[in-house]
């Protein structure tokens, strides 16, 4: 029996039960209640929808020109050869991973500490102000950030190292770490934040100082938030495209030291795609590497999910 | 009782040097950016002017202003929250009023996490695979901003599920006792309550939207136009995207010029989320329950 009420009625109480109440109100609960689930599922639409769409533009080069031990396993990334194009991407994984690999090393220990301050040291208005700054951190543009490597960052590595080239994976590292710092440090402040106050109090009572308490309480149940936060971070450095295209020198390389120039398998989408022929095997070679990375930061989010849930089950 | 041993004195003074060094690194880790700030400011401040802002580019983007670029970005945003906003705002509404405790909402939040983890560059080539090619709109504005809605549709989806679930559970029973539907319930109790929050999360997603680059690359921002947009199946310059064209792409550009264009793309952001904060910590003092 349908009722204007929702939620909680008082079960069948008998009164009035042959009194028709739909009226335009009901109807219109009812129409706003499948209009929002259909946007409530939007989004799982939205990443299907574009699993569908690169891939129905990729397929036709998994199909014909692909070849696994080629794509995987040759550097030659030559897809507008004159004689043979070869589409080998490993020298553009191996430009990702310097890039990524250096800005971890650079932004993780620092992530980290700021949020260890921010969450267990600072107190009141400094760290509200702390909190503000790294949001706005995160707010600069990446190809705002990506001019930086290119003005201001290059000129300086060439002056300071003598080298050739300033842009290389050692500028592009840099700035990825600070672009990944913020959503680090915020995610790995929330960690430290969801340990109970109970679990510090029982500790202090105990004669620890902050520290003791940070290192051997606070640290070990945050753990797996502290895990998913580097791994956000390594996704959001994987998939960086403007600053890692104008701040990488775009190379195709093998990198054998920190100043040589590499170019990243989202530049070369961001580099290429404009110049290609739609339905050539290059244009579908590029789709391809979107179908690459859609895979790889699909995976790192879900195992930042499932290691967060880790510790809510516990 | 409370002699200080030696082991206290010890650990006393770690706890100070680790305090400095946590400081230290939350501080390295802020201090390039103001460095980085200061210098654009130094070297972008001497090229603003009103006519900077008022000129289109001329001489092949060497000179003038950036008139179109900036207009294109105002067209490129308008478009992306019309369409992104009431879609968020419903999805929200579903997640934090009427969602049961199921796979399907895991499955939900999964998405948004991932859709907002999708690297930019792959939303391009969802839009230019989806709104460009299949729905055939083209090289355009309205392709450009359906891409970008699509990118930043979890920004506004998590800040106003935040914002609705703030609202204390007793105002949505008083009001169902009053025989009120769910539905009237949200859009005049809930919705009321909440509206605050979710201008928060818009003014937020207008900054992000405002400075991406990839995502309108190859669905209608161009490199140099001579006029201004018509309508949505133009295509249009961008500041974002001007920012990058004349850093790498022209040759002979004045080595002030892109100081001043990424000086305004910056405050425009910055300005946008210090609003965003500023609203947020009003809010906050203001809050009576």
């Amino acid at each position: 029996m349908p009722t204007r009420t929702t939620g909680e009625t008082s079960g069948s109480s008998g009164v009035a039960l042959d009194i028709d109440r739909r009226d335009l109100a009901w109807y219109v609960d009812k129409a706003v209640a499948g209009l929002v689930f259909v946007a409530g599922i939007s989004a799982i639409i939205f990443i299907i929808g574009i699993f569908v769409f690169i891939t129905r533009e990729g397929i036709g080069f998994l199909t014909s020109a692909f070849d696994f031990k080629e794509f995987f396993g040759s550097p030659a990334w030559r897809p507008t050869s004159e004689r043979k194009a070869t589409y080998g991407a490993l020298a553009l994984i191996a430009g990702t991973a310097s890039v990524t690999g250096l800005a971890m090393i650079v932004s993780v220990p620092f992530s980290l500490g700021a949020a260890i301050f921010i969450g267990e040291f600072a107190t009141g208005k400094t760290r509200e102000a702390l909190k503000i700054l790294v949001e706005l951190l995160a707010a600069i543009p990446s190809v705002v950030w990506g001019f930086i490597g290119l003005s201001i960052m290059n000129p300086l590595i060439i002056e300071t190292f003598d080298v050739p080239i300033g842009l290389n994976i050692l500028n592009s590292g840099i700035i990825l770490g600070l672009m990944a710092a913020p959503i680090m440090t915020t995610i790995a402040e929330d960690a430290l934040k969801a340990v109970p106050d109970s679990y510090r109090e029982a500790a202090e009572a105990l004669g620890a100082t902050r520290w003791q308490v940070t290192r051997r309480v606070v640290i070990p149940a945050a753990k797996n938030g502290l895990v998913a936060a580097v791994l956000l971070g390594v996704g959001r450095g994987f998939g960086e495209t403007m600053a890692v295209l104008m701040a990488s020198g775009h190379s195709v390389n093998m990198p054998t030291s920190v100043f040589d120039s590499v170019r990243a398998l989202t530049a070369t989408i961001a580099a290429e795609l404009g110049e290609t022929a739609m339905g050539s095997d290059h244009y579908r070679a590029l789709f391809t590497l979107g179908i690459l990375l859609f895979v790889v930061t699909f995976v790192i989010n879900l195992t930042a999910d499932l290691v967060v849930r880790g510790i809510r089950k516990r | 009782m409370f002699e200080t041993t030696a082991l206290n004195t010890r650990s006393r003074r770690i706890e100070g040097l680790v305090r400095i060094l946590f400081l230290m690194m939350a501080v390295m880790l802020i201090l390039p950016v103001l460095i980085i700030l200061g210098m654009l400011i130094a070297r972008g401040g001497p090229v603003l002017s009103w006519a900077f802002l008022t000129t289109p580019p001329t001489n092949g983007m060497t000179a003038g202003g950036i008139l179109f670029p900036l207009v294109g970005t105002v067209w490129l945003v308008t478009v992306a929250l019309i369409a992104s906003v009431p879609v968020g705002v419903a999805a929200a509404i579903y997640l934090s009023e009427y969602a049961p405790d199921n796979w399907l909402t895991r499955v939900i939040n999964l998405a948004i996490i991932n859709l907002a983890g999708v690297p930019s560059i792959v939303h391009a080539l969802f839009g230019v695979g989806a709104f460009v090619l299949f729905f055939r709109f083209g090289t355009s504005i309205l392709a450009a901003s359906l891409t970008l809605a699509v990118m930043t549709l979890p920004v506004v989806i998590v800040a106003t599920r935040e914002s609705l679930r703030s609202v204390p559970r007793a105002f949505r029973e008083a009001c169902w006792n009053m025989g009120a539907t769910r539905w009237q319930t949200i859009r005049k109790v809930v919705l009321p309550n909440a509206i605050s929050g979710i201008l928060t999360g818009v003014i937020l997603e207008v900054s992000r939207t405002a400075g991406e680059t990839a995502p309108i690359m190859f669905t209608g921002a161009a490199f140099f136009l001579p006029f201004l947009p018509q309508g949505v199946l133009d295509q249009t310059m961008a500041m974002s995207m001007h920012l990058f064209v004349i850093s790498t792409a022209v040759p002979g550009v004045p080595e002030e010029l892109p100081y001043g264009v990424a000086l305004v793309l910056i405050s425009m952001v910055l300005v946008m989320n210090a609003l965003s904060v500023g609203f947020r910590m009003y809010l906050r003092g203001k809050k009576k329950w």
